[in-house]
């Protein structure tokens, strides 16, 4: 039965890869039928963050280790990009290969010694280490400590990802992130990688067994999903035009990279996306109509929001749709 | 740099490390217990700290005097946290670690959000207290009699909590703690002692934020800072372990007290970091830890 409702793995992964060309062109076309400027902000943070949860999600999903730093890497990639442009006048075009390379370092030099740590002692560690970066930076004057830097822009250009008012290009940068980090996990979870991983998420002795190494698949897990997370950064910076260790460092952030992925579905292929689809949006939409009105309740809303869905859905939000097509499958069965 | 000086910065942050201590033994405590780390308990800080407040300027009854009766609200709120929020989550059968982490998570940003809701975000204190602007001299060394008596309550406390083990309910506690599912067998009833327990370490942090109402500012995120160093305290002292918590806990606040004098106070919290770092590498499960 179970064979039957989910296909062989093969017609599994077809069905997905032509599911996500179909998301992609919908939400190419999306931005056509939302004339709104404010929405059309709305959207392209929402596939950042779908963008950096699926980063996030191949670590901290596919291989278990729960990391609350990755803001670290968002960081690494925010500034690098940035220090590029404003000092040495390098594209972010090449920034966009520094910040991932230098934040995919970052990951994979954090995970030497975290990995030696277990369960909740992994999790305080990468939490430490973030909030550590997060106040040297804040008083390293070469990179204007607290104040923070300033993109300044010249003209509309996509060699330094420079756009005014137009929001049109940045939603298609940031849909080629979200898509782009999407193809990197769907290759993962079809890959030798993708088992080894899941092997060690789901049992450390019974993959050690099989003859699985366990430090370098974490390493390698923490790189991809560090460097994926830079890049992410690198294009955030672009995109506000200015960054300072609260934004681009902070615990928060690192809380919030890692939520939608919760939310929406940990350690699968379309949560992160969904936990962004709904998370993001609530988040912005409550603030705007809330916060301003009386200070707080955006805060009580999105608060209780997360409180109802990991109650409501502890598997996230994925198994609103996976227990559909289960039951279609029962029904044609 | 005299020695004087040294010294009373080293004593002033030994007792804010009984401050930290306090936090984090609630936060060890349910941990310990149940394997949840309460990411609500900065706010359940602030909760504390605001309920002192209210109360002293309703009825002006000292915030020293309030601590029985804050602490037991906040025991209440406890209760009450894992009856309607963390129960549900132990049935869950994927990922329960990661539902738990968020939905205190979530409690504590409907807290803090409800804080500024009601408070707004300025700073306040409580200006007029028992203890309030009195300071203790010992030879040269003078410290702050705030400072001074929420050590001495911290020190308490601990007492209390090691006291607890030696009690029938402290007994309770341990065997839940050694095995959930096998005390059913010898009438204990787990729900109970699970409630109780997050009862506990909610009142430990609430006696805590009646001590620093004292002479710390009040704010919606005040929270945020202690539980930051608590889950650093806890993991450096042992999960699970109280004895770990009270000697991580006078640890962070030495080197807290040591780095801001010597290094730079905006940087205090990396000498804490580097501590913990530093031991992390030596004993991955901290000072103490068994788990």
């Amino acid at each position: 039965m179970a064979g039957a409702a989910r296909g062989t793995l093969t017609m599994r992964r077809r069905r997905e890869i032509l599911l996500g060309a179909a998301i992609l062109v919908f939400l190419a076309l999306l931005p056509l039928g939302v004339g709104n400027v404010y929405l059309r902000g709305l959207i392209v943070l929402t596939l950042l963050y779908a963008g950096l949860a699926q980063a996030w999600n191949i670590l901290g999903g596919y291989c278990g280790q729960i990391s609350l730093g990755h803001a670290l890497y968002f960081g690494i990639g925010a500034y690098t990009s940035t220090l590029l442009l404003t000092r040495l006048g390098v594209s972010p075009l090449f920034g966009m290969f520094a910040g991932g390379v230098l934040s995919g370092g970052a990951a994979f030099l954090v995970g030497l010694p975290c990995f030696r740590l277990s369960g909740h002692y992994y999790v305080i560690a990468t939490l430490v280490i973030g909030m550590m970066v997060a106040l040297l930076a804040a008083n390293w004057d070469f990179i204007n400590a607290a104040q923070g830097i300033t993109i300044p822009f010249h003209q509309e250009s996509w060699t330094d990802l420079a756009f005014r008012t137009a929001i049109l290009p940045f939603h298609y940068v940031m849909l080629a992130y979200a898509a782009l980090i999407w193809l990197i996990a769907w290759l993962i979870e079809g890959s030798r990688w993708g088992f080894f991983w899941r092997a060690v998420k789901d049992d450390v002795a019974a993959a050690r067994s099989l003859g699985i190494s366990i430090y370098p698949s974490k390493l390698a897990a923490a790189a991809i999903s560090g460097a994926a997370t830079g890049i992410g950064g690198v294009l955030y910076a672009h995109y506000i035009g200015f960054i300072d260790p609260d934004s681009t460092l902070d615990l928060s952030l690192s809380v919030l990279i890692a939520l939608p992925a919760v939310v929406g579905g940990i350690g699968t292929l379309w949560g992160p996306l969904l936990g962004a689809a709904v998370l993001i949006p609530v988040q912005q939409l409550s603030v705007a109509w809330l916060g301003s009105a009386a200070g707080g309740i955006d805060l009580m809303v999105y608060g209780a929001l997360i409180m109802a869905l990991a109650l409501a859905r502890p598997e996230g939000l994925v198994s609103f749709f996976q227990g559909r097509a289960r039951e279609e499958a029962a029904d044609h069965g | 740099m005299s020695a004087t000086l040294i010294a009373q910065v080293a004593i002033g942050g030994l007792l804010m490390g009984l401050v930290y201590a306090v936090v984090a033994a609630g936060l060890s405590l349910i941990f310990g217990l149940m394997d949840v780390v309460n990411f609500a308990h900065g706010a359940l800080l602030m909760v504390a700290m605001y309920a002192t407040l209210l109360i002293h300027r309703a009825t002006g009854i000292d915030p020293l005097l309030q601590l029985p009766l804050v602490a037991a609200l906040l025991f209440g709120a406890g209760v009450a946290i894992y009856r309607g929020l963390i129960a549900r989550t132990l049935s869950v059968r994927v990922n329960a670690g990661m539902v738990q982490i968020f939905v205190t998570f979530g409690l504590s940003i409907f807290l803090v959000g409800a804080a500024e809701f009601l408070f707004g975000s300025d700073f306040q204190s409580i200006n007029t207290s028992l203890l309030g602007g009195h300071s203790l001299a010992f030879g040269a060394i003078v410290l702050p009699l705030p400072l001074v008596a929420s050590g001495i309550v911290a020190l308490f406390v601990f007492l209390g909590l090691a006291l607890l083990s030696r009690t029938e309910f402290g007994q309770a506690l341990e065997a839940t703690r050694e095995d959930h599912e096998a005390v059913a067998l010898i009438g204990i009833d787990r729900d109970r002692v699970f409630g109780i327990g997050w009862g506990i370490g909610t009142a430990s942090v609430g006696i805590a934020g009646v001590m620093l109402a004292n002479f710390y500012y009040i704010a919606p995120d005040v929270g945020t800072n202690f539980a930051l160093i608590a889950y650093v305290t806890v993991a450096l002292g042992g999960f699970g372990s109280i004895f770990g918590a009270l000697v991580a806990g006078l640890m962070i606040g030495l080197v807290e007290a040591l780095t801001a004098l010597f290094i730079d106070p905006a940087l205090k919290q990396i000498g804490i970091f580097m501590i913990y770092l530093a031991v992390l590498m030596i004993r991955p499960r901290g000072l103490f830890g068994q788990i």
